[in-house]
């Protein structure tokens, strides 16, 4: 009989602060964790229970996990970038070193690596960049040229930490207002990024709309698009059936799938974008 | 058999079978219990009560499909599933091989649909009972809502009874959104229901006062968690006061022990976890040790003792 493979590795435990900083819009915040470090993969999530005991928000929030790994001394430590935006992310960025927040990771898929070196670009939308830069150094350990754009809507809102700039060979920035890089929206310089580097995947993290907005260029220039999706979740592990996006699966057939279970890590081509908020016609099950 | 040294008996009867402790997954909020399995041995609660299943495969309602709200959430999924041949080819055996107790949740759009299920279903190794969703608050109309109205409550539950045979207990699950939900009690138990599921979630709206639309796609969904504990307590006592003889699956925002023994204290013979499960994987085994603590702290002998016991004459 199957054994279950979901989310195998995952563990709920109670992980204390160890540090929380305010960086630009958001909070950078570091968890002290076990084994779970080792097996958390670029682009895995971590739920986490908020509020405290008796509070009011009965459901768990997801992260994407911004780093993880054992440190020099054992310790392994799991990385967050927080944009305290509700009720659930302000109380996760008030919490003071020494506190502790109860965590159920690593959750969901992983960016896949590539076996070979290859030409890769990563597009980051606000805190979405946080995933990115341990993928980055991956890809540069397997011998892959790293490119970057990060979009937000102001330069406050763009999350690119020194260490992170150094794992790329470059970085392109674009904001709504124009406070730091170019103008307009990271699908604005996409195109000319993509043939200057000759691009021959793209991985992608932030709001959906960006991640429609890539999908379509990725698919004109006929280049591979791996992207974490961002849909509200009550659960995080699979039983809440609430965050489900409009997906082919290898069959051709078009199921509304969990993004937790199978995401937040999907390929773009094979998500129906136009009609993300809806029942599209031919579902199955419709 | 527990390692314990005291003799504090947990089981529970669903009609005429006995499950070794009260504490169940709540339908809905458990898939078909592999997920959960990461966490805990699915064998270590009474039973699973896996996601009401229907005819055919179903895609479920668009997103958002979930809104939180104080002490609780809406959800609107529509009963997305797999369908009954798939689930029985799949799940069942699966959930077997996992030494779990079982108990189907199923649900339909006709009575005609109820009777083909339980004939799918009659004759499934395996299975300890069947919980009979006709109160499913996210369907297209509320003409659909079978327990909303005893005329059809009775159709769907005496559809299920003819056609499932004598053996395998039958559990309605009743909406609270009803009027008087004792009469509803009252005639699902004589079309034929060994036991009764109290209560689905409570049919509720929440409006983004930024985008000022309705926050979920089909505007309307489920109540469920903490802020709805009050009405299942107050719908568990009063049937069981009416009908103190029929075994009730209590259920709505148990989160703790203390939650569960107040469901049974108000008349439920089992208890189901459902929402507090989303904010905490492996709440249904804490909600058991907790449950069992408290009711040998009180000095109940057994389980049974403790069910419907907020009924005794005060001395």
């Amino acid at each position: 009989m199957e054994m279950p493979t979901i989310n195998s590795r995952a563990q709920q435990m109670d992980a204390e602060v160890i540090s929380n900083k305010r960086l630009g819009a958001y909070n950078h915040i570091v968890l002290a964790v076990n084994e779970i470090a080792t097996y958390a993969k670029p682009g895995n999530f971590v739920a986490i229970s908020v509020g405290g005991a008796g509070s009011s928000m009965v459901l768990r929030r997801a992260f994407a996990i911004y780093r993880a790994q054992i440190r020099p001394d054992g310790q392994g430590v799991m990385e967050l970038v927080v944009a305290p935006h509700g009720n659930g992310s302000k109380w996760l960025a008030s919490r003071e070193p020494g506190e502790s927040v109860n965590i159920v990771a690593p959750l969901g898929t992983a960016f896949g690596i590539p076996t070979e070196p290859v030409r890769a670009l990563l597009i980051g939308g606000g805190y979405g960049s946080a995933p990115l830069f341990a993928l980055a150094e991956n890809l540069k350990t397997k011998g892959c040229r790293v490119d970057m754009v990060l979009g937000a809507s102001t330069a406050a809102k763009i999350y690119a930490p020194l260490e992170g700039k150094r794992s790329v060979n470059s970085m392109t920035l674009t904001t709504d207002d124009g406070s730091a890089g170019t103008q307009g929206r990271v699908s604005d310089v996409l195109p000319s990024v993509i043939e200057q580097n000759q691009i021959e995947i793209i991985y992608s993290c932030g709001p959906m709309a960006m991640l429609s907005a890539i999908t379509d260029i990725a698919n004109r220039f006929g280049v591979m698009h791996q992207c974490s999706v961002e849909e509200s979740m009550a659960c995080g592990i699979g039983v809440c059936m609430t965050c489900v996006l409009p997906v082919e699966g290898r069959d051709g057939i078009t199921r509304m799938v969990r993004t937790c279970i199978e995401g937040p890590v999907m390929d773009g081509s094979k998500v129906t974008w136009s009609k993300s908020r809806e029942i599209p016609d031919g579902v199955w099950g419709k | 058999m527990m390692e314990t040294n005291y003799t504090f008996d947990f089981s529970t009867a669903l009609a005429d079978r006995r499950i070794p402790n009260p504490i169940l997954t709540a339908s809905g909020t458990a898939g078909s219990g592999k997920e959960l399995s990461q966490f805990f041995p699915l064998s270590d609660i009474g039973a699973v009560v896996t996601k009401s299943i229907m005819l055919k495969p179903r895609s479920g309602r668009a997103t958002p499909r979930m809104a939180e709200t104080p002490s609780g959430m809406l959800n609107s999924i529509g009963l997305q599933g797999p369908g009954i041949d798939i689930f029985l080819e799949n799940d069942i055996p699966w959930l077997v091989s996992q030494g779990a107790r079982i108990i189907v949740s199923i649900a339909g759009e006709t009575v005609e649909d109820y009777a083909v299920l339980a004939r799918k279903l009659r004759a499934v190794p395996g299975i300890t009972a069947l919980e009979v969703n006709i109160s499913c608050p996210n369907v297209e109309n509320r003409g659909q809502v079978f327990a909303c109205n005893p005329t059809t409550a009775r159709e769907a539950i005496s559809a299920v009874r003819r056609n499932i045979g004598g053996e395998l207990p039958i559990f309605a699950k009743l909406s609270p959104d009803v009027t008087d939900i004792v009469s509803i009690a009252t005639e699902v138990v004589d079309a034929g229901a060994d036991g009764l599921a109290l209560i689905n979630t409570i049919l509720g709206m929440v409006i983004d006062t930024n985008t000022m639309f309705p926050r979920l796609s089909q505007k309307t969904g489920g109540l469920s968690g903490p802020a709805i504990r009050p009405v299942a307590v107050r719908a568990i006592y009063q049937v069981h006061a009416a009908l103190p003889n029929v075994p009730i699956i209590g259920m709505g925002g148990v989160a703790s022990g203390r939650d569960a023994f107040e469901l049974v204290l108000a008349g439920a013979s089992a208890i189901s976890v459902g929402t507090a499960t989303f904010g905490n994987p492996t709440a249904a085994i804490s909600i058991k040790e907790e449950l069992e603590n408290i009711l040998i702290e009180k000095g109940f002998a057994t389980f049974h003792q403790a069910i419907g016991f907020a009924h005794r004459e005060e001395i």
